[in-house]
């Protein structure tokens, strides 16, 4: 039978009008949405015409249209890095007077310190230090309590400030641990000897076949002068403790007596000029923080 | 192609029926007004709601002088939320989730004994187009002659009325957003900003934001919103059952539908005859357009105005009250087989489980509240190294502490630390007690971060980790706190 087209069908079970569509037997009934659902469509497009005007929008070949705002998220950014910048410099300016024992003192300043010390350490120490300061063979470990040339505040500063044997730098830590071997200046049974003294002094083991006397003769002739009768050793010289356990170039028999034949002598910039005075003061006690500071 | 394809093709095209609208008007609702022990509840209840909305932030709460004294506040800045006695930070927001589980399981609870009470009563969509409906018929008058003011041609009268009404509206839903507001700064500092013209701009932008939705949704929308917007009567429709009480039309009582004089007849020579007139009252009344006696339905709010209306019809023909009326599903159909209704259940599996679950979630929010610290202690271990070894040859490790003190006053803290014999610390910046403790002073509502090395000879520390205790003690009020970490060695 052919459908009426002209009235709208109605569904049977339901009573509701349908939409005249039909797919195997299953028809569409027609419940009407509410007209104000279809007025907010309108709107949401009327409303992005707006955005397109006020915000940008548009790509275009090299750029995009702007929108009279002139909105950009970028120049928001660039304007709190501003006002970041702005806050970091009122901070630095209250680093600036203070000495180090009033930084020290004063929890607010330690704070902008540590948290200014901790960026510089990162962007400048760490590439021979290590991130976490831990050091290796050589560099010196800034989170332990030993230091060559000394862990008070001023004197740490003035290895940031001057550097370890850095030449451009007329004031810079100067000590040197000659190369003993090298030089002639002692024969290899003399250097296995002194070796030997220095082990028995630190309390590592001791090759029982080697005359300590002698190395004891020897250490007292040559070691001395710098690490001190008993070994102690000198931060004036930058001459370390051999009676502690620890050892910048490791505490191996082998390392030792490298370290008697070829010398020894890192090298460490001055920081003066390359960072600004807040910064070397930041870097200061950061470091002194580590865990050694004395 | 064959020809019969084309010719089907144009047939479709041309099909008249797909020119029948999708979209239809929504039919405005006049809701007459109306007089009863419901519309008595209803407005109780928009006094009272109300009344909390928009004083509520005036009410004042000491808690110290570094602290804000408003009694609830949305600290947004500081990242604070105050209520009354409770102080929330940031990382207690498990409270608030809590508090949703509450309100879904209290909104069942609610469905299975009585209905939507909350839609009927309590929902900010309800008593906001309640107000605003009081307030078009202050201006508009009743139900008929707002129906032939809309009729009418503009007039000045017409103009007046519906300007008078809308401006209303707007007030009323800028003060809405003002409230707002004021839940998240210093109320009365905000209002006299707000007065000069000295407030922020995110205030002014959330007032607007709330006017608009105020004016659109409690103004204009009414009923759609249930209809169209909400949620829960479509939840609410699957979670109710036969023993929930409901506004009901009693259609055993009802039906069959005939007027007064009728009915008296019909019950002179003994025939059955049904006390609803078909006066239409309870439509009249409704304020989202539906007619009750076609059973519960999404529409129905069920806030019992028609009941109101039903009873007063009801009176003036003589019949008993409570042709509508609070019932179950249960009791009205097994009057219907005239035998005899059940008695309520109220206690029921679901019932039972709504409360066992509110109960179960309140009272552990409520023991986790009670019994929360205002000191909390949270230990990491430093990582990079885990140990390191010191001149006399003896391990240390290192901690950092973060300390959050959740009292108004500052507290000063005693840090100690329990491992084997020849266990040593150090805590950079603290001065030491009498006893040799060291103390640090957290400020009053802060959190602060100090580093704690622990050491401990070479001969004790023998195990590659081992715990050991770090302990902040209160001098002042006697509160501790222990927490239990690793020390690390080679």
């Amino acid at each position: 039978m052919a459908p009426d087209l002209e009235k709208p069908a109605v569904d049977a079970v339901t009573g509701t009008p349908t939409t005249g569509h039909e797919w195997d037997g299953i028809q569409e009934l027609n419940t009407p949405l509410p007209r104000w659902w279809l007025w907010t469509l309108y709107l949401t497009i009327i409303w992005s015409v707006g955005y397109w005007i006020v915000y940008p929008a548009w790509p275009l070949i090299s750029s995009h249209t702007t929108g009279i705002l002139n909105y950009s998220s970028r120049a928001e950014v660039g304007e709190e890095l501003a006002k970041l910048a702005a806050l970091r410099n009122t901070q630095a300016a209250g680093l600036a007077h203070a000495s180090l024992t009033e930084i020290k003192a004063s929890p607010d300043l330690q704070r902008i310190a540590l948290a200014r010390g901790k960026a510089a350490f990162g962007d400048n120490c760490a590439p021979c230090h290590g991130g976490a300061a831990t050091g290796a063979a050589g560099f010196p470990n800034l989170i332990d309590d030993d230091w060559v040339w000394g862990g008070k505040l001023d004197e740490i500063q003035k290895t940031i400030l001057h550097g370890i044997r850095w030449e451009q730098n007329p004031e810079t830590r100067v000590g040197n641990m000659p190369a003993f071997g090298r030089t002639g200046m002692l024969k290899r049974e003399e250097i296995a000897q002194a070796v030997e003294h220095v082990r028995s002094i630190a309390g590592l083991d001791v090759d029982k076949t080697v005359d300590l006397a002698k190395g004891k003769e020897v250490f007292a002739a040559n070691c001395a002068s710098c690490h001190g009768e008993g070994g102690k050793g000198n931060q004036e010289l930058g001459a370390p403790d051999l009676t502690d356990a620890i050892w910048l170039f490791g505490s191996s028999r082998q390392a030792m007596t490298e370290g008697l034949i070829n010398g020894r002598g890192g090298i460490m910039p001055a920081w003066n000029g390359r960072l600004d005075p807040v910064t070397i003061k930041a870097l200061t006690v950061y470091v002194h923080s580590l865990g050694g500071g004395q | 192609m064959t020809t019969l394809d084309i010719k089907g093709i144009q047939e479709a095209a041309d099909d008249p029926r797909d020119d029948i609208p999708l979209y239809a008007p929504a039919p405005k609702v006049y809701p007459q007004s109306v007089k009863g022990r419901f519309r008595r509840i209803k407005w109780g209840l928009l006094f009272f709601c109300l009344g909390i909305y928009y004083l509520l932030p005036f009410v004042r709460w000491h808690r110290g002088p570094s602290l804000p004294d408003q009694a609830v506040l949305i600290d947004l800045e500081r990242k604070r939320f105050y209520f009354f006695f409770i102080e929330l930070w940031p990382q207690e927001v498990y409270y608030l989730t809590g508090l949703l589980i509450l309100a879904a399981i209290i909104l069942f609870l609610m469905n299975a004994v009585a209905g939507r009470i909350w839609c009927g009563y309590l929902c900010p969509q309800t008593v906001w187009t309640d107000l605003f409906m009081s307030v078009e018929r202050f201006f508009q008058g009743d139900r008929r002659d707002r129906i032939r003011l809309d009729e009418a041609p503009w007039s000045f009268d017409k103009i007046w009325r519906k300007a008078a009404t809308h401006i209303s509206w707007l007030m009323i839903a800028w003060w809405t957003g003002g409230a707002w507001v004021l839940y998240f700064a210093d109320a009365p500092t905000l209002v006299l900003q707000l007065a000069t013209l000295q407030a922020p701009m995110t205030a002014y932008l959330w007032i607007g934001i709330l006017t608009f939705t105020t004016y659109a949704l409690a103004g204009h929308m009414r009923e759609q919103v249930c209809l169209y917007m909400c949620p829960w009567p479509r939840i609410q429709a699957a979670l109710t059952d036969a023993d929930a009480l409901n506004v009901t039309y009693r259609h055993d009582r009802g039906e069959p539908r005939v007027s007064v004089k009728q009915a008296a007849r019909l019950r002179e020579v003994g025939q059955p005859a049904g006390d609803c007139i078909d006066c239409h009252q309870c439509v009249a009344v409704c304020p989202t357009g539906v007619d009750i006696r076609a059973g519960a339905q999404l529409g129905c709010i069920q806030c019992g105005l028609c009941i109101d209306a039903c009873d007063d019809v009801m009176r003036k023909v003589m019949r008993p009250a409570g042709l509508i009326g609070y019932d179950t599903e249960a009791a009205v159909v097994a009057r219907a087989a005239r035998t005899t209704p059940p008695a309520r259940r109220l206690i029921r599996p679901r019932t039972i489980l709504y409360a066992a679950i509110i109960s179960l979630v309140g009272g552990a929010m409520l023991y986790q509240l009670a019994t929360r610290s205002l000191l909390d202690l949270a230990v990491n271990h430093e990582r990079t190294p885990l140990f390191t070894t010191l001149r006399d040859g003896s391990i240390r490790n290192s901690y950092t502490l973060r300390i959050a003190n959740k009292r108004s006053e500052a507290r000063p803290l005693a840090i100690t630390v329990g491992g084997p014999a020849g266990t040593a610390f150090e805590i950079s910046g603290a001065s030491p007690s009498a006893d040799w403790r060291p103390i640090v002073t957290v400020p009053a509502d802060q959190t602060i971060e100090i580093r704690l090395f622990v050491a401990m000879p070479r001969r004790v520390a023998t195990s590659s980790s081992q715990l050991i205790q770090i302990k902040a003690s209160d001098l002042a009020f006697g509160e501790s706190v222990t927490v239990k970490e690793n020390f690390f060695a080679p």
